[in-house]
């Protein structure tokens, strides 16, 4: 069980356990380029459209980071056809809901809606992916917005602030060095020619996927697409290089110091993914070694930090194992009252070494299987989230059907395999670790100002 | 999870705990267990799970002069029931794919349960929840464990200015109201709390007349009624808690301003606003709409991120409660244009309040509201909130069905009307939370 809301924030997320089988998933590809999937799923009679362009942080270089997390905010802002700010009204005078979000390995759109209203979302999507206007005005105010998103996401939080270092120390040449929002520095130098560069370079029918999941049929989605989007030119996309990162070569360690109240200890080790990894089974390996670790609350950390030991206040491991280039196996935490992050570093160690030693147990690993199986259900419960799946795998150029087989990959792991991949990839020689290290607040939080006004009780 | 910031969306989707409803709405069952429980049920067959959710009349706004009290008593119940100790009902759940939770706000502590709906599987997962509810053993070191993870959780609180803004609001406007304190506690309450404080309030407050049950999922009435006895059954009956004490006006009004060492201040203004089942509800419900509540559309959001570029999210809404619960308008913003944004959300809420909405801002209000309906119950875990919030706080069964016709009903005069008896922009808390100009 989870515990206490705002410890649960360490917890593994159920995804990375789990995929849907792909029935009724119809592929089709436009002259131009468009790659298109559909899921059929007509229990409710409401779709999801989302467009995924592969493009994001990923893509960027030093000096120019944030460009693709500017220019999705700037996709609302107006075409030759609509003004600035129109596409969410309309989205919304039509029940829907909208949004967008970007990663290191893709930006992407979305609208939620009664299928009726399924054209509608796909008209205005197809005007923005060629006619957007990037207005200087409108570029000189959103970047402002951008700016303080940074500061409310990273600067004023101490976790993110040194999840933000970890990165850039972890990885060198890697792209994956730099946030996703881009560096302070690179959001102030940034003008609306970048942007219109970007724009010009990476929005096009040959660099997006459309994904779209719901009581829809897919012959009829084929048709609207190509009404909409079938008009539209490819776009010339700039070659991307591989940028594998260099070898590590020995521990690293970082330490950030910010006003805060606890310690904080991020640990990440270099692993392959499935895009990269020589042996195909090591991802899934790693995938399960992770929910050993921490999925649940019968997980070990929860079970031998937390409680047990009562070292960690709250504590968890991630691995993404869909990501675009080589990834970090991360595990971080927080103490718990009276103990050091050194102590919890040693009792971190421990846990993997003990994985190094000995094979999990029968039940342990069959309890991760059981709640991938199970999980595998529950997710049909949320078209958005189905909609996510197709559109990740598409856009980092894995094949979507990778969800198919995913369930029977994780089935197949055996204990022996998790030892294998914990002595091959969990060494120091692989390892980041960054530590907070809390400055004192200056008892500001204490320093209340009254300024005027009655005050009762 | 917050540890690794991989995706970040253009805006916060605000998240207005008010549901909204009508045609092809689920159909609730509802009866009584004999202990008293209430029970709401949506039958759904299209996929083979069930989920729950248990919610008690057992917040923080019964914590008396003990804030934590009832979110350290939820905290420690699954910590060991029955002869299980933790670390064997974990084992237990998960070994069947069960996902569970718990939490505790001001109003509601409550336990969900998602289940594969294969007998073999629901009656298991169905048994150990029952043994959380109603055979919890407080275990003296897992009582301990948790209450210094409060106290942490505590901590981290402090180091976050939109922590610190929302605990200074809630306390201006509801002083020494039972909804003024924060359910988490405070460092001092939470110290003062020992074990047989919880085996106290367990006992008067997890009783089968304090609790409701809402049930959706691909099983029968009749096995419905068998799990809701499962969960509750062997609870005492005792009786439901007594009222929570009206609220009225804010119990402080003007400005606090709290220093803390962040690149941003959080701005919260506010009052008291509306409850649960509140005559005026949907005339302020689709005011707030246009006013603060429907994301980038909304007035708030244009004057102060579209139009200004000053913050990431701006917006406003009620919290229906019991009692009234807050009405919130908020943003974050660099410190040094603080000044100019304050002023900017105060007076965009006088225009609005003088003026009102233009009709074609109602007309399109409507049009999200009830063309988005579909979305509303598009799944089990939505419907399952929507069916526990009209259960717990005694909404009629039809309130999805109607929820329509009564957002259609309502006129720009019932709305101009409603914001100007009811929010009061002078009289109003504002908490500025940042580092010192």
């Amino acid at each position: 069980m989870q515990k206490l809301c705002s410890l649960s924030i360490l917890m593994l997320p159920l995804w990375l356990l789990s995929t849907p089988v792909s029935a009724n998933v119809t592929e089709y590809k436009l002259d131009n380029g468009l790659k298109i999937l559909v899921k059929e799923d007509h229990r409710a009679p409401v779709v999801v459209s989302q467009i995924w362009y592969k493009v994001g942080s990923s893509y960027e270089h030093n000096g120019a980071t944030g460009l693709s997390h500017v220019m999705e905010h700037m996709m609302f802002k107006g075409t030759k056809n609509h003004g600035p700010n129109e596409f969410s009204r309309i989205i919304s005078e039509n029940g829907g809901k909208e949004n967008a979000f970007t990663g290191q390995d893709y930006t992407a759109y979305f609208q939620q809606l009664e299928k009726s209203r399924l054209p509608i979302a796909l008209e205005l999507e197809a005007d923005r992916m060629r006619n957007l206007l990037l207005n200087p005005d409108e570029f000189s105010k959103e970047v402002k917005v951008v700016m303080e998103e940074r500061r409310m996401r990273t600067e004023d939080k101490p976790t993110s602030l040194t999840f933000e270092r970890f990165a850039a120390a972890a990885y060198v040449n890697s792209p994956y060095h730099h946030p996703v929002i881009g560096w302070m520095e690179d959001l102030e130098a940034m003008t609306v020619q970048d942007l219109q560069n970007w724009y010009n370079a990476f929005y096009g029918p040959n660099n997006a996927t459309l994904v779209i999941v719901g009581d829809v049929e897919p012959k009829d989605v084929l048709k609207l697409a190509q009404k909409y989007f079938g008009p539209l030119p490819n776009v010339s996309v700039p070659e991307v290089k591989p940028q594998r990162e260099i070898e590590h070569k020995g521990v690293r360690r970082v330490m950030v110091k910010a006003p805060a109240e606890l310690p904080h200890i991020i640990m990440g080790y270099k692993v392959p993914v499935v895009k990269t990894a020589q042996d195909a089974w090591e991802p899934y390996a790693l995938d399960v070694l992770a929910s050993i670790l921490d999925g649940g609350n019968s997980a070990r950390f929860a079970r031998n930090l937390v409680r047990g030991q009562e070292i960690a206040s709250g504590i968890g491991a991630s691995y993404d194992p869909y990501a675009r280039l080589g990834e970090l196996f991360i595990v971080n935490g927080t103490p718990s009252q009276g103990h050091s992050v050194s102590l919890l570093e040693q009792a971190i160690y421990a846990q993997l070494e003990d994985l190094k030693k000995t094979e999990v147990s029968p039940a342990e690993l069959e309890r991760v299987k059981a709640q991938v199986v199970a999980s595998k259900v529950y997710e049909r419960d949320s078209v958005f989230y189905q909609a996510m799946q197709l559109g990740e795998l598409e856009t980092v150029g894995l094949d979507w059907k990778l969800m198919d087989d995913y369930v029977d990959k994780i089935k197949a792991i055996t204990a022996q395999q998790i030892l294998q991949v914990a002595r091959k990839y969990l060494v120091e020689d692989q390892l980041t670790i960054a530590e907070l290290d809390p400055q004192p607040l200056n008892g500001a939080s204490n320093m209340k100002t009254s300024i005027g006004g009655r005050h009762g009780n | 999870m917050v540890t690794k910031i991989r995706i970040l969306p253009l805006a916060l989707l605000s998240s207005l705990v008010i549901g909204n409803f009508a045609q092809a709405a689920p159909n609730i069952q509802d009866w009584r267990t004999e202990n008293g429980a209430r029970v709401f049920f949506v039958e759904a067959n299209e996929l083979p799970m069930v989920d729950v959710q248990v919610w008690f009349d057992a917040g923080g706004a019964r914590d008396q002069n003990k804030p934590g009290l009832a979110l350290l008593t939820n905290a420690v119940m699954p910590e060991g029931a029955a002869d299980m100790t933790a670390d064997i009902l974990a084992e237990k759940f998960e070994a069947i794919g069960a996902q569970t939770s718990n939490s505790s706000q001001r109003d509601v502590a409550e336990f969900t349960l998602r289940s594969l709906s294969d007998s073999k599987y629901m009656n298991s997962a169905a048994s150990l929840m029952a043994a959380v509810i109603s055979r919890p053993s407080f275990p003296e070191d897992a009582f301990n464990r948790e209450k210094n993870r409060l106290l942490i959780a505590l901590k981290s609180r402090k180091q976050s200015p939109d922590e610190i803004a929302d605990e200074e609001f809630y306390h201006m406007i509801f002083g020494n109201h039972p909804y003024g304190a924060m359910p988490e506690g405070t460092e001092d309450s939470v110290k003062s709390i020992v074990r047989a404080d919880l085996l106290d309030f367990y006992k008067r407050y997890y009783v089968g007349n304090n609790a409701v049950i809402a049930i959706v999922g691909a099983i029968s009435k009749s096995t419905a009624k068998k799990l809701a006895d499962t969960l509750v059954g062997k609870l005492p009956a005792g009786t439901a808690a007594p009222g929570i004490p009206d609220v009225t006006t804010a119990a402080s009004i003007g400005s606090q301003f709290i220093e803390h060492p962040s690149t941003q201040s959080h701005i919260l203004i506010g009052q008291p606003g509306l409850k649960r089942g509140d005559p005026d509800y949907f005339a302020l419900y689709l005011g707030n709409h246009i006013l603060g509540g429907n994301g980038l559309v909304s007035r708030i959001s244009n004057e102060v991120r579209e139009k200004r570029g000053l913050s990431y999210s701006a917006y406003s809404y009620f919290m229906p409660m019991k009692q009234i619960g807050p009405y919130v308008l908020g943003l974050q913003t660099a410190n040094n244009s603080r000044d100019e944004a304050l002023k900017v959300l105060q007076q965009t809420l006088h225009d609005f309040i003088d003026k009102g909405p233009t009709p074609e801002e109602l007309d399109a209000a409507k049009k999200n509201l009830t063309g988005g309906f579909p979305l509303r119950v598009s799944s089990n875990s939505k419907i399952v909130e929507y069916v526990a919030m009209i259960g717990f706080y005694g909404l009629p069964l039809d309130y999805l069905d109607k929820f329509n016709e009564n957002v259609q009903n309502v006129t720009l005069e019932q709305v101009k009307d409603a914001f100007t008896r009811r929010v009061k922009p002078d009289q109003m808390a504002i908490v500025v939370v940042g580092a010192k100009s």
